[in-house]
């Protein structure tokens, strides 16, 4: 959605809009002059009165709102996953029960801002759809079936969720151009997603469990670094070079010598599309 | 709460904005290679896409280039810095962090030579930084100012996303911000384990910070002997 767009749109059938929206034809620089007021956090609240208050209960743009359903649907499915690690007896050592705290209290924050931010919107919030930890489409019997009870699995299955969210935000970005607020709100969250990813690489190979860096360090034909074979399928295409139609490993490092396959692919974390994502998650953590 | 927009930025961008929508001249998008690849024969020349007649030094300039060559600066600064520290390493730096370091500097010239090929001729010049303020021989002080860069990397991006026009841009511009993320979170568990999204750059609902241009380049500067400006998003050095 393009909310200047939309409001030129609704210009074009009703001349009145600005008029309506505010008595002094400046609504739309009010959207921002409220910037320097209140956090982002509580923009889209603004937004939604805005629209609110010209057409009683006339709802903001679909698309906008399924893209933060999609992204709500990725936050249940994660912060569903924390909460029963951290419930599940015996799971997270002592040592990492801070740690991991941190993340889901993030993540049940994420579910709680979207639920907001699509009310706020006019929109309705879709409800958590039942979910398998094990990835076997609701037979708690999938390939992960130890995910509650062994703590490398748990470590391993979070290491994936939290690399394909930071892929499913940024492929989802693009549809949310032009709206300041919810993009800005997107990108920090998807900023927060790739902070988890590294937090949880980086416990992994501290815990002695897989020797993985902090970035996604794909070969050529392999996106997949976590030595999961099962979720290559959430890695695919991570081992990109071409950025922009240029080909960024031969571009030269600082001695001098091309930048190589590992360090152009880990340089940038790759997209993937709505439709991908649903599809590697219905049907196995997802129940279809 | 910490996630603000200021108000310079957000209004000058959208009455800009509107203008542009208003007078019917949105901008046209054009392939990135088309453009860069198009401008090169305007090396040596002032790309008309920059205002040099600010007297604050290099002027970013307006529109996607604008945005574009703000990356463009910081991703210099950053690569300027991990290749100091990894050319002159502090006493008793372990292979781990040597390797941590080192590679990061990779990422990070890989950042900046993809903007200067991309952008090409529209691109802002090599800048000249001033690490004065850094004590390379201090562990201390090198970690520190890596995970400030890194936080202020991550902070810029998530600020400045919304002023891109082109999508094909604002994924190359996502692309990059997750990896800048996920080295702030490894450079801040070097420092503090669990420190890896702390409440100084994640707010209450989750949300990662996000500053303003205006907000980003006073700090940035401190740190480079050429100062860079945005005069169309609030900001003259």
């Amino acid at each position: 959605m393009n909310l200047f767009n939309i409001v030129e749109e609704i210009e074009k059938v009703d001349p009145e809009f600005k008029e309506r929206v505010s008595p002094r034809r400046d609504a739309i620089k009010n959207i921002t002059s409220f910037g320097s007021k209140v956090a982002v956090a509580a923009l889209p609240f603004a937004l939604g009165s805005l629209f609110k208050k010209a057409y009683a209960a006339a709802p903001a743009a679909a698309s906008v709102t399924d893209v933060l359903n999609y992204a709500l649907t990725l936050e249940y499915l994660e912060s569903y996953f924390y909460n029963q690690g951290t419930a599940a007896a015996g799971l997270i050592p002592a040592s990492d029960k801070a740690y991991i705290a941190d993340i889901t209290d993030d993540e049940n924050a994420h579910v709680k801002f979207l639920q907001d931010v699509i009310k706020q919107l006019g929109g309705t919030p879709v409800d958590s759809p039942k979910f398998d930890l094990t990835a076997g489409n609701g037979s708690g019997n999938g390939p992960f079936k130890d995910v509650l009870t062994n703590y490398q699995t748990f470590l391993a299955v979070s290491e994936t969720f939290e690399d394909t969210g930071v892929r499913a935000y940024k492929g989802a970005a693009p549809d949310l151009l032009g709206n300041q607020v919810v993009l800005t709100a997107a990108l920090s969250i998807h900023a927060v997603e790739a902070r988890h990813a590294s937090a949880i690489r980086y416990l992994r190979t501290i815990r002695g469990y897989e020797e993985i860096a902090v970035w996604i360090n794909s070969t050529a034909g392999l996106g997949n670094d976590t030595g999961i074979a099962l979720v290559n399928g959430n890695y695919k295409g991570e081992d990109n070079v071409m950025q922009g139609g240029v080909d960024v490993s031969k571009l030269l490092d600082s001695n001098g010598k091309p930048i190589g396959q590992i360090d152009a692919a880990a340089a940038f974390d790759e997209p993937l599309s709505m439709q991908d994502v649903l599809a590697l998650l219905v049907g196995s953590f997802i129940v279809h | 709460m910490k996630s603000e927009i200021t108000e310079t930025s957000g209004g000058i961008n959208l009455a800009r904005r509107s203008f542009l929508k208003y007078a019917g001249a949105g901008a046209a998008t054009v392939g990135f290679l088309a453009v860069a690849s198009s401008c090169k024969k305007l090396d040596g020349v002032a790309p008309r896409s920059l205002d040099s007649t600010s007297s604050g030094g290099i002027d970013i300039g307006s529109g996607d280039y604008g945005i574009l060559n703000y990356a463009f600066a910081l991703e210099q600064l950053e690569a300027a810095f991990y290749i100091q520290v990894v050319a002159t390493p502090y006493s008793g730096m372990s292979d781990n962090e040597k390797e941590c370091f080192s590679t990061i500097r990779q990422h990070e010239v890989c950042h900046r030579e993809f903007f200067k090929t991309a952008l090409a001729g529209n691109a802002i010049p090599d800048l000249t930084p001033d690490f004065s303020k850094i004590d390379f021989n201090s562990r201390t002080s090198v970690i520190a100012t890596a995970k400030a860069f890194e936080d202020l990397g991550v902070q810029a991006y998530d600020g400045a996303g919304y002023l891109i026009q082109d999508p094909g841009y604002l994924t190359i511009a996502g692309k990059i911000v997750s990896v800048e993320a996920r080295h702030a979170a490894y450079i801040r568990n070097l420092v503090t384990f669990g420190d890896y999204a702390g409440n100084d750059v994640v707010d209450m609902n989750g949300l990662n910070k996000a500053s303003s241009i205006a907000e980003v380049l006073p700090i940035a500067n401190t740190f480079l002997k050429t100062k860079i400006s945005a005069s169309h998003y609030g900001y003259t050095a």
